[in-house]
């Protein structure tokens, strides 16, 4: 997992879907281990892109409604979000570079 | 989910780059660097830092500690009497190459030079590094089904994963493709969380090693679909069912699952080293005899690339024993610079 904010079912709306700024959102949960790799990856990309876009994470253990209302069924799943709308999204933890590619709206 | 090649997010222009950096940003020249950071790779580093060669080793940046990160219990790597969980013994392997003076990074290779005497690694900053040889132990990745429709729902149902997604699956009910220990290891995880396991598998005998077999086809919650392989997965925004045939008559016929876990092996990680490394037929790295020798003096190689075979993470620690003292007799013999 990141070092990002936690958002939870109750303030995503707030802090995802109204946010001014792109957010890149990191749904997680503690007993997956592909996702303690990514946290890093995730935490320098949020350092690097600060100006360009939010990085949170979402523990789907303890948010389920959110996970399930994005059809999420693999974690690590990192979304990124922009004006209330799903623009992309990788499923499993992968390299910087492969968000940086993926996500190279916001992250160019 | 866990999907197969996680290895080069190179393009075109980080190579380029990376081939005029080599003269200027890589002046050491190492003894060894190791890619990859399974059984063979931390096996091969803690020899060979024991060896005081001060082995490099590149461990991936998300493929880190290999296949067995994904695992849970362990309970056929002799030394751990009541079993360990993967992950802890990955990191219990890191400590012990750490402590002899392994110097880890945990960075994507995206490119090799392998000619002539001193080899160049390239990583994903494209930052080189030169060593006298080499030491290849990437391992593999999962294999795919090969269908559209299981790219386009992966995430949505179609999953690499048990211990990752598994949760998702509460009272569900789910197919685990395959007929191996990892498959057996899958189908029985998920009955943790699933309402019923079916498992479809191409013949009508396990592969599975005899426990892991009788654990799996004694649950109760797993049945089993024998000689059928898998058509088509179906769904339109998250996984719906399999289109199932039948090989030995040939009928087709549909099974309702919401969640699919692909278990069907794995296919050696050759991609750094195509064209520039003979392969076996099985696609292997080719290595000499009993040795971890590749086509290519100084190269050597350990673990799941060179194993069509047995694949174990004992196996694959002891090959990378084998490569360690190969690279150690390897520079015992170079002509002093």
């Amino acid at each position: 997992m990141s070092n990002a904010k936690d958002v939870t079912d109750a303030s995503f709306s707030t802090d995802v879907l109204a946010s001014d700024k792109p957010v890149i959102v990191d749904f997680w949960a503690e007993w997956c281990g592909p996702c303690r790799k990514l946290g890093p990856i995730l935490d320098e990309i949020s350092v690097e892109y600060s100006e360009k876009v939010d990085v949170v994470k979402v523990n789907v253990d303890d948010n389920p409604a959110i996970a399930a209302e994005y059809g999420i069924t693999s974690i690590p799943a990192v979304y990124l979000f922009q004006g209330g709308e799903v623009k992309g999204s990788v499923i499993g933890a992968r390299p910087k570079q492969y968000f940086e590619k993926e996500f190279a709206d916001v992250l160019s | 989910m866990w999907p197969a090649n996680l290895a080069g997010a190179s393009t075109k222009e980080e190579v380029h780059r990376s081939v005029s950096n080599a003269e200027n940003t890589a002046s050491e020249v190492r003894d060894v660097i190791i890619v990859g950071s399974g059984p063979a790779g931390y096996t091969a580093a803690v020899y060979t830092a024991r060896a005081n060669l001060k082995p490099l080793l590149l461990a991936g940046s998300v493929t880190a500690g290999g296949e067995l990160m994904n695992t849970t219990d362990v309970e056929n790597y002799p030394g751990f009497p009541e079993g360990i969980m993967g992950p802890d013994l990955m990191e219990n392997f890191e400590k012990q190459a750490a402590r002899f003076g392994t110097e880890i990074q945990f960075e994507d290779v995206t490119e090799l030079d392998l000619d002539g005497d001193i080899k160049t690694v390239t990583i994903a900053t494209g930052e080189t590094f030169r060593a006298r040889s080499i030491i290849l132990s990437t391992g593999s990745a999962y294999r795919e089904l090969g269908l559209a429709n299981e790219k386009r729902l992966s995430g949505h149902g179609v999953s690499w994963c048990a211990t990752c997604d598994g949760f998702f699956f509460k009272d569900q009910d789910i197919a685990v493709i395959g007929g191996g220990d990892s498959a057996m290891e899958e189908a029985l995880f998920l009955t943790k969380f699933a309402r019923s396991v079916t498992v479809v598998h191409r013949r009508d005998t396990l592969r599975a090693s005899k426990i892991m077999a009788d654990r799996a086809l004694a649950h109760e919650k797993i049945n089993f679909v024998w000689n059928t392989g898998v058509e088509d997965v179906l769904g339109g925004d998250k996984v719906t069912g399999l289109r199932v045939k039948n090989l030995l008559d040939g009928t087709e016929s549909e099974l309702a699952v919401t969640g699919v876990f692909v278990a069907i092996g794995n296919d050696p990680r050759t991609d750094l080293v195509k064209g520039k490394l003979d392969l076996t037929p099985q696609g292997t790295i080719a290595v000499e005899g009993r040795s971890s020798k590749t086509s290519v003096k100084g190269v050597f190689a350990a673990g799941d690339v060179i194993d069509p075979t047995y694949r174990q993470a004992i196996t694959a620690s002891g090959s990378g024993c084998v490569a360690a003292v190969d690279v150690e007799h390897y520079l015992a013999d170079l002509p002093v610079a």
